[in-house]
C-alpha cells in the first residue's frame, strides 16, 4: 500500500470500519447480500491466517483447509447433538441459554468453542508444521497438502470410526443441526435475520485484522520475514528456527480454527464435503489474488474470490452458457474461472491487487538484482569475483 | 601478545565430511582475545566450510569447538549467535525485500525479548525494546558508514558497496565478540580493500571485538591480521605470523603450484 498520511490513514479506517458495521442496517436482515457478506467476511479471517504462513513466513500451504475443519468439528463437537447419549442423555450445558439448553448432547457458549478451536488449531498446526521443519519451499506444500486430505479423508470415513460410544464424524451426512450463536446483548442469532452473525463476524475481521498488524511490524513479523528471504542468514542472526516456524503455524491456523468455528454454527452443518482439497486452494487463491504478504490487498483478495464464488457466478452469470447455446452450469467451472482469474493476475499484476510494498520493489527491479545478490552458482555473480 | 592470553574461540581436530569428501580434515585453530586472524587458502580448501561449522550451520563429524570455554560443537545457529558469535557471508546474504535498517533489526532478535502477545498487546517495555532497538540499528548503519538518507530503503535496492556495510552492521548491531568475515573484500577494488582493512582494527579497538577474517586478498591479509591459518583440500598446511606464512614453501605451493615453489626455492638458494 502506498504511504499515505498519518491523518488520512486513520481517517480512512475510521470510515472503512464506519462503513463495515453499518451496512447491514441499510440491506435487507435476512437477504442474498447480508448472507453473502458475512461468508465473505469469514473468508477473510481464514484468508488473513493463512497469509500470516504463507505471505509473511513464507512456507506454502496447502492443507489449510485442515483448520477450517478442526475449528468446524470443535463446534460440532461442544454445540450440536452430536454426543446425543452424554450424561444419560441429559446433555452438559455451559453457559448457555435458550433452546440448546434443553437438549441433549453438549451445548457450550460459543466464546468458548472458540477458545477451544483456537486451542486445537494451534496445536493442530505445529503438528502438522514439524514434519517440515526441514524442508523449504515446494516440499512444505506437498507435506501440508497431505495433511489436509488426511483430515479431509478423516472426516468423511469417521462415521465408521467410533470409540467412547461415539462416532468420530458424522461424514458426509454431516452434523447438523449445529447450535447458532447466542450472546448476551444481542438480538437473536436466527436465519432470518443475518445482523447478528454479519457483526460477529465483522468483529472477528476486526481483531484479526490487528493481530496481524501487531504481528507485522513486531520481532516476530520480522524474523518470519527474515526467514522467508534467507532461511541460513536468518539462523545465522540470532532468528531460532523452530520456534518461529511454529509460531508461524499455530498463529495462521488458530483463525482458521475461530473462523471454522463460526462457519460450523453458521452454515447450520459441518459435513466432510466442506473440507476437500479445493478449499485449500480457494483460500490461498484470494492470498495471492490480493497479494502474498499483504494486509489490506488479502482482505480486497478475500472479499472479491468470495463474491464472484457465492454471487457473480452462481446468480449473475450463471445464465451466460444457456444464452451463448451451450448446456452447462457455470458453477462447474468455477475453479476454471478463478484460474483464468489468477493466470490474468500473474501476467498483468504478479504482485496482486494491493501489493505489500516490499514486493512491490522487488518485483519492479527484476534481471539487475541478480547480479547483486547472486548466489554461488549464478555466474552474474561469479563474473564479478575473480 | 602475552602468554597466558585467553582464547576466545578453540577447535580441535575438527573433521567434516560429506559423504566420502573430507572437506575439513582434523582443523585445530584457536582465536586469541582481542586479535585478528585469517584463514586463508586456494578456493575448494574447506575455508567456508569450517566457518560453518564454527556458526553450527554444519556439525562437525568429529572434534570439538569452544567459545569462550563454553562447548558449542554442533550448538544451534542461534545459540551460538546469542553467545557473541557474529558473521557476515561471501556472497551477501542480506533479507532482500527488508529495509536496511529492518535488516539490522533482526540482527538484534537474540538480543530482544517480545514473544508472541508482547508483540500482539505491545505493552509499554515491548515499545520500549522496539524504539531502543530501532535506535541502535540507526547507530549502528551510521557508524558502518551508511548514509541516513538510504536507512529504509530495501537491501536488494541498495548499492554493492552498502549492502556489504549493512551486512556488517546487521552482525554488529548483536553485540558480539567474536565478528567472522567471509572475503568481505570480494568484489572490492583496492582502495575500498584499504580502507576496510582499517576499518576492520578500528572494530577491533572500538568494541574490543576479535575477527576471524577468510580472505582473498594477499595484501588485506598481511596487512592486518596478527596470525594466519592456511587451509589446502580441507588440511592445515601451516599457520603463524603472515610473514612467516608467505615464505612457507608448502603455502606457495598450494596457490602457485608445484614448479613455482621449487624456483623460488632455488632462487633463495642461489642466492644463498
Amino acid at each position: 500500500m502506498p504511504e499515505l498520511p498519518r491523518n488520512v490513514r486513520i481517517a480512512l479506517t475510521v470510515a472503512v470500519i464506519a462503513f463495515g458495521a453499518l451496512l447491514p442496517l441499510f440491506v435487507e436482515g435476512g437477504g442474498g447480500f447480508i448472507d453473502d457478506a458475512t461468508l465473505a467476511l469469514a473468508y477473510v479471517v481464514m484468508a488473513l491466517g493463512l497469509n500470516i504462513i504463507v505471505g509473511f513466513a513464507g512456507l506454502l500451504d496447502l492443507g489449510y483447509v485442515a483448520f477450517f475443519a478442526i475449528g468446524a468439528y470443535t463446534m460440532g463437537y461442544f454445540g450440536s447433538l452430536f454426543h446425543i447419549n452424554v450424561n444419560g442423555g441429559e446433555g452438559l450445558h455451559v453457559l448457555v441459554a435458550g433452546p440448546a439448553a434443553e437438549l441433549p448432547g453438549i451445548h457450550a457458549n460459543f466464546l468458548i468453542i472458540v477458545v477451544l478451536a483456537i486451542v486445537a488449531t494451534t496445536v493442530a498446526g505445529m503438528l502438522i508444521g514439524l514434519p517440515t521443519l526441514r524442508l523449504r519451499g515446494d516440499y512444505i506444500a506437498i507435506v501440508t497438502l497431505a495433511f489436509g486430505e488426511i483430515v479431509g479423508r478423516i472426516a468423511i470415513n469417521g462415521d465408521e470410526i467410533a470409540g467412547f460410544g461415539t462416532k468420530l464424524t458424522n461424514g458426509r451426512q454431516g452434523i447438523t443441526p449445529v447450535d447458532k450463536i447466542d450472546l448476551p446483548f444481542s438480538e437473536p442469532f436466527t436465519a432470518l435475520n443475518l445482523r447478528p452473525w454479519y457483526w460477529v463476524a465483522f468483529t472477528m475481521v476486526l481483531i484479526v485484522l490487528f493481530v496481524n498488524f501487531r504481528l507485522r511490524d513486531s520481532r516476530l513479523g520480522r524474523a518470519w520475514i527474515a526467514l522467508r528471504e534467507d532461511e541460513v542468514a536468518a539462523v545465522s542472526m540470532g532468528v531460532p528456527l523452530v520456534k518461529t516456524k511454529l509460531l508461524a503455524y499455530g498463529t495462521g491456523a488458530a483463525f482458521g480454527g475461530v473462523s471454522g468455528a463460526f462457519l460450523g454454527s453458521y452454515l447450520n452443518t459441518v459435513n466432510a464435503d466442506q473440507f476437500q482439497f479445493a478449499f485449500s486452494i480457494f483460500i490461498l487463491a484470494m492470498v495471492i489474488l490480493g497479494g502474498l504478504g499483504s494486509i489490506w490487498g488479502v482482505v480486497v483478495g478475500a472479499i472479491a474470490l468470495s463474491f464472484i464464488n457465492n454471487r457473480l457466478i452462481p446468480d449473475v452469470l450463471n445464465d451466460v452458457p444457456e444464452r451463448i447455446g451451450l448446456d452447462f452450469d457455470l458453477t462447474e467451472l468455477s475453479f476454471g474461472i478463478f484460474g483464468f482469474l489468477l493466470v490474468i493476475m500473474m501476467i498483468l499484476r504478479p504482485e496482486g491487487l494491493i501489493p505489500e510494498r516490499r514486493r512491490q520493489l522487488e518485483l519492479g527491479e527484476g534481471i539487475e538484482d541478480l547480479a547483486k545478490t547472486g548466489d554461488d552458482d549464478d555466474p552474474v555473480y561469479q563474473a564479478r569475483v575473480p | 601478545m602475552s602468554p597466558e592470553q585467553e582464547n576466545i574461540l578453540e577447535a580441535h581436530g575438527v573433521t567434516k565430511q560429506f559423504g566420502g569428501l573430507t572437506a575439513v580434515n582434523d582443523v585445530s585453530f584457536a582465536i586469541p582475545q582481542g586479535s585478528i586472524v585469517s584463514l586463508i587458502g586456494p578456493n575448494g580448501a574447506g575455508k567456508t566450510t569450517f566457518f560453518n561449522i564454527l556458526t553450527g550451520l554444519y556439525k562437525p563429524t568429529l572434534g570439538r569447538v569452544a567459545f569462550s570455554g563454553k562447548n558449542i560443537t554442533a550448538g544451534r545457529p542461534d545459540k551460538i549467535m546469542a553467545l557473541g558469535v557474529a558473521r557476515t557471508f561471501q556472497n551477501i546474504r542480506l533479507f532482500g525485500t527488508m529495509t536496511a535498517i529492518e535488516n539490522v533489526m533482526v540482527g538484534q532478535h537474540a538480543r530482544m525479548k517480545a514473544g508472541l502477545f508482547g508483540s500482539i498487546f505491545r505493552p509499554p517495555w515491548v515499545r520500549g525494546e522496539e524504539q531502543r532497538v530501532r535506535a541502535k540499528a540507526a547507530e549502528t548503519l551510521e557508524y558502518v558508514g551508511l548514509r541516513s538518507g538510504v536507512h529504509d530503503q530495501l537491501a536488494t535496492n541498495l548499492s554493492y558497496g552498502d549492502q556489504r556495510r549493512v551486512e556488517i552492521a546487521r552482525a554488529l548491531a548483536s553485540e558480539p565478540r567474536l565478528l567472522l568475515l567471509d572475503e568481505p573484500t570480494a568484489g572490492m577494488n583496492a582502495q575500498e580493500s584499504e580502507s576496510l582493512t582499517r576499518f576492520m582494527q578500528k572494530l577491533r579497538d572500538d568494541f574490543g571485538l576479535s575477527i576471524l577474517l577468510i580472505e582473498h586478498d594477499m595484501r588485506v591479509v598481511m596487512g592486518v591480521s596478527e596470525h594466519v591459518t592456511v587451509l589446502d583440500h580441507g588440511e592445515k598446511i601451516s599457520e603463524g605470523e603472515p610473514q612467516a606464512v608467505r615464505s612457507d614453501p608448502q603455502v606457495v605451493e598450494a596457490y602457485l603450484g608445484k614448479q613455482e615453489a621449487e624456483r623460488q626455492r632455488a632462487e633463495q638458494e642461489g642466492a644463498v
